[in-house]
């Protein structure tokens, strides 16, 4: 639900005269001040706020970062203990940007569960979860570069082993190998590279944020109804609306994220990451970065051949297939209605598929022996099952339970028998100041 | 806002004023370490000092060594040079100061105070930067036999005080001490 | 949100369940580190253990843990003396500089006598020779070793670790659900802890049957394996303390792994100070925020 026409008037003469050249606080007005947001978002919505400071925290702490860091094998630790010793609140900025990377995935898993929790992905918004899709891919590439520079152990092995997925891949794999490294195993070149691309990533992120809410603004927001808005009643303004209950919540996320920073910087970190890469010598136990650990489970789960593909094939396939079973996720789910609060066995499903990719991370920092190997494969199961039969399925035999006829009725439902709120308080907002 | 809007007008508005007051608050805090980060750092300013020994250096000849960064000329006058030196009225002066971190910061630029002190008259000891704009002057050159700076044509004497041309105060002089007869310790 | 809420409830129950219930398996899988409560070496095999450490390191006290946590320089420089007169023969530490020393308490005047009673390799001098010197306070501490190569030559094949970072490299794994409860309680002190164990975890006897490297020494707190290259290096009464400090193991033990603490995180204390204050600071913030908050949606229902 675009704005449609602009409500826009500037009411200075610079802003007439800006207005008639480059209508930029038009852009802004109609983007982020009059843009209607529907009134019944709750906490879950305000991820998108959140993740949009987080990038911006992490491209400024990064800038500042790469002015000391120095890019070379024999001088990156120096320079990152440079940093954390002697630059003037070097430790604080890079204890922000490594911790920043884990808040930023934190962000953006609660942000992906929101979508398939509340069917964000649902016609017409495709386009917007597909452009979210590659934002997180990017993500993942931006944050496993920027593992592999402080240049210690876990950078370095984590590099090997996940540069030696790609010669899994039948003829070209060894070929692709050395074209990412630079060499024949991780060394200077592939760092260089690495900081290279680890600088250039966030850029392009940022641009298809751009294109992530511009998608947004054309179709709006979802809400936890799934309802679309029908009428002026159902939405607010963004400011002050929005903005300030997202400005509560990242207050509270940056609370968290600051506890980290300050209490316990080097909990999410590896304590082997404090020794220097030694190509010789692997660590008793490589785990990749937390936020990749369902995946890297989900490569260890497949242990057997299948038909022609080998096991390492296969858990290769199985892992970039988890990601890319996300691109398809609009077309897998067949249900009429969007929101799991109208569908009791979806909710069911989806709160197990949320504690099994848990459970999928806890299985990944373990070793693959024992009873870790049938766990992580009947863990991957349920993870392909969810999108690939419960969400097809499902959509065509469950009985959902009674829409409400829009968002305005659900929420003067919810609001109805010991609320505070009088049921006239509920006129709309749009016509206050 | 209206002000059909709340009864009570005041108490909201303040509540307002205070969450931005508190929220600007918090961006300049933020902020700072992202400027204090550019200071220079402990290691910088801590590898501050040089020391060098001078006993090859005759009458007449030069030394050049780096100090944070800078060339620092060090130049064993000749007794000519001191004389043409000290021969300089200090009304003739352009910058009259010493500019000499060793002594009081209204020092005047006599030659004595100027190079390294009694009985050293000889030494010289200079941050080897030109005050105009930084390139390093070359030595025994330009019109008084001191230094002159290629880049915009600034003529030292040889106390590397400025004579002629665009550079406004007289060649720095480092803090520094003879540690013994033939070594300079320099910052 | 209620219902998030409860669902996240839900979820952790159930994996806390799982998880524990896989962590004290009976007969546990030789899964590396996790099973983390055992004081007592592991039942299975105590003869031929297969996940290390053997024992877990025991939590210890430490001035620096917790929200307030502070050095105490008085231990730091002992710890400083210990470095300096056992460590220092093999382990080098070569990202902490002389002039870093002025955080234990010393003053400009000694951080320079110190530095002085070391020498530098410097150069190439006006010859093309490099040259010794004695070190000044903004130099770092040097090798005992020319190189990697050489250290590990003259320690049986084993090069000594750096001391710089290694109270932030070493750390045994907490396992589930301790690994939770850290977050609350701040635990970061799996460096200290570690190295205390290690130091004073040398006099226990290994059990029958079980079989030493040549040239190695048992030791049930070694993160790697049953025992290490390196011997005892403190025995009681080795260093002496001015202080009047306990000239025992287990003191030293504290001693040096506290200030192992500060050379690997010379500005936790002024880290964590500073968070006192944004957190008090998002705290205020937080509750204008949602007060106002509180305003702006007063009069809509949502």
């Amino acid at each position: 639900m675009s704005s449609g026409h602009s409500t826009y008037s500037p009411k200075t003469g610079i802003g007439r005269w800006m207005d008639s050249r480059m209508p930029l606080p038009r852009l802004v007005h109609d983007s982020f001040v009059s843009y209607p947001v529907p009134r019944n978002l709750n906490y879950a919505y305000t991820f998108g706020g959140i993740l949009s400071i987080m990038l911006v925290a992490q491209i400024l702490t990064g800038v500042v970062l790469a002015m000391h860091y120095a890019n070379d094998t024999m001088l990156a630790v120096q320079s990152v203990e440079k940093i954390m010793r002697d630059v003037n609140s070097g430790w604080l900025l890079r204890y922000m940007h490594s911790n920043g990377a884990s808040f930023f995935f934190i962000a953006v898993y609660i942000h992906i569960m929101r979508g398939l929790y509340y069917g964000s992905y649902k016609a017409p918004r495709e386009l917007l979860w597909i452009l979210g899709c590659i934002i997180y891919l990017l993500m993942m590439a931006t944050g496993f570069m920027g593992y592999v520079l402080p240049w210690g152990q876990m950078s370095f092995w984590g590099a090997t082993v996940i540069t030696g997925f790609f010669t899994a891949i039948p003829l070209v794999g060894e070929w692709i190998q050395q074209l990412l490294l630079g060499g024949f195993a991780v060394d200077n070149p592939t760092l260089n590279r690495f900081f290279a691309l680890h600088y250039l990533l966030p850029f392009m992120i940022a641009g298809v944020v751009v294109l992530h809410v511009w998608a947004l603004h054309v179709t709006g927001q979802t809400n936890p109804t799934g309802i679309e808005v029908k009428s002026k009643t159902d939405t607010v303004a963004f400011t002050p609306y929005a903005t300030i209950k997202d400005g509560f919540a990242m207050v509270v996320f940056l609370a968290a994220f600051a506890y980290f920073v300050f209490y316990i910087p080097n909990y999410l970190g590896h304590p082997d990451n404090y020794i220097m890469a030694d190509s010789l010598k692997t660590p008793a136990h490589i785990v990749p970065e937390w936020y990749f650990l369902p995946f890297y489970a989900i490569l260890r789960a497949i242990t057997f051949n299948i038909g022609p593909i080998d096991s390492k094939l296969g858990g290769v396939l199985a892992m970039f297939g988890a990601i890319a079973v996300l691109f398809v996720v609009p077309w897998l789910d067949t249900s009429k209605v969007r929101s799991a609060v109208y569908r009791p066995w979806y909710k069911l499903f989806f709160w197990l598929f949320v504690a099994n990719a848990i459970f999928l991370g806890w299985l990944g920092s373990k070793p693959a022996e024992g009873i870790f190997i049938p766990l992580m494969q009947i863990s991957t199961l349920y993870y392909f099952a969810f999108f690939l039969v419960v969400m097809p399925v499902l959509g065509l035999i469950e009985t959902p339970r009674r829409l409400p006829n829009s968002i305005t009725e659900a929420v003067l439902e919810k609001n109805k028998g010991g609320s505070a709120h009088p049921a006239g308080a509920t006129a709309a907002p749009e016509t206050r100041g | 806002m209206s002000a059909t809007d709340t009864s009570e007008p005041n108490r909201r508005d303040f509540l307002y004023v205070a969450t931005g007051m508190a929220g600007v608050v918090g961006a300049a805090a933020v902020a700072w370490p992202f400027i204090d980060q550019m200071r220079p750092d402990a290691s910088t300013l801590a590898a501050s000092s040089v020391e060098v020994d001078v006993s090859s250096v005759t009458p007449g000849m030069s030394l050049t060594v780096k100090w944070r960064g800078k060339p620092v000329f060090i130049r064993n006058r000749t007794p000519e040079e001191i004389k043409a030196a000290q021969d300089v009225a200090l009304g003739d002066l352009k910058d009259g100061n010493a500019r000499n971190a060793n002594l009081t910061a209204d020092a005047t630029a006599t030659d004595l105070d100027r190079s390294a002190g009694k009985e050293k008259e000889n030494w010289l000891v200079m941050v080897g930067v030109c005050t105009h704009l930084g390139c390093v002057p070359l030595g025994q050159q330009g019109d008084f036999g001191g230094w002159f700076c290629p880049c915009h044509g600034s003529h030292y004497d040889t106390a590397g005080r400025i004579r002629k041309g665009p550079a406004p105060e007289n060649l720095h002089i480092p803090t520094f001490q003879f540690i013994s007869d033939t070594t300079i310790r320099i910052g | 949100m209620k219902k998030i809420l409860n669902g996240l409830a839900a979820i952790s129950f159930l994996l806390a369940g799982a998880a524990w219930a896989q962590e004290n398996a009976p007969a546990a899988q030789p899964h590396d580190m996790s099973t983390m409560g055992a004081a007592a070496p592991s039942e299975h095999n105590a003869a031929e253990p297969t996940h290390f450490p053997i024992n877990a390191p025991k939590e210890m006290d430490w001035t620096f843990s917790g929200p307030f946590g502070t050095y105490d320089k008085a231990q730091l420089q002992r710890g400083l003396k210990i470095y300096k007169e056992v460590c220092a023969a093999c382990h080098s530490m070569n990202l902490v500089a002389f002039r870093t020393l002025e955080d234990l308490g010393y003053t400009e005047a000694q951080v320079k006598a110190f530095a002085a009673e070391y020498e530098v390799q410097d150069g190439p001098n006006a010859d093309g020779e490099m040259f010794t010197r004695k070190a000044l306070p903004g130099d770092y501490f040097p090798s005992p070793f020319p190189n990697t190569a050489a250290a590990a030559a003259a320690n049986n094949g084993a090069a000594p670790p750096d001391f710089s970072l290694i109270a932030k490299a070493r750390g045994v794994t907490r396992g589930f659900p301790t690994f939770v409860f850290d977050i609350f309680t701040q635990y970061a002190q799996g460096g200290p802890d570690y190295i205390h164990a290690l130091l004073t975890s040398y006099d226990f006897e290994p059990p029958a049957g079980m079989e030493i490297a040549e040239g190695t020494h048992y030791n049930p707190a070694f993160i790697a394996g049953k025992s290490l290259a390196m011997a005892k290096p403190l025995s009681d009464g080795q260093v002496t303390y001015e202080d009047g400090t306990p000239e025992t193991v287990d003191q030293y033990s504290r001693d040096i792994a506290a200030f192992l603490m500060w050379a690997a995180e010379p500005h936790l204390v002024e880290r964590k100070q500073t968070g006192f204050a944004v957190m008090l600071f998002l705290a205020l913030f937080g509750g204008l925020v949602y007060a106002t908050k509180r305003k702006v949606w007063a009069n809509v229902a949502h």
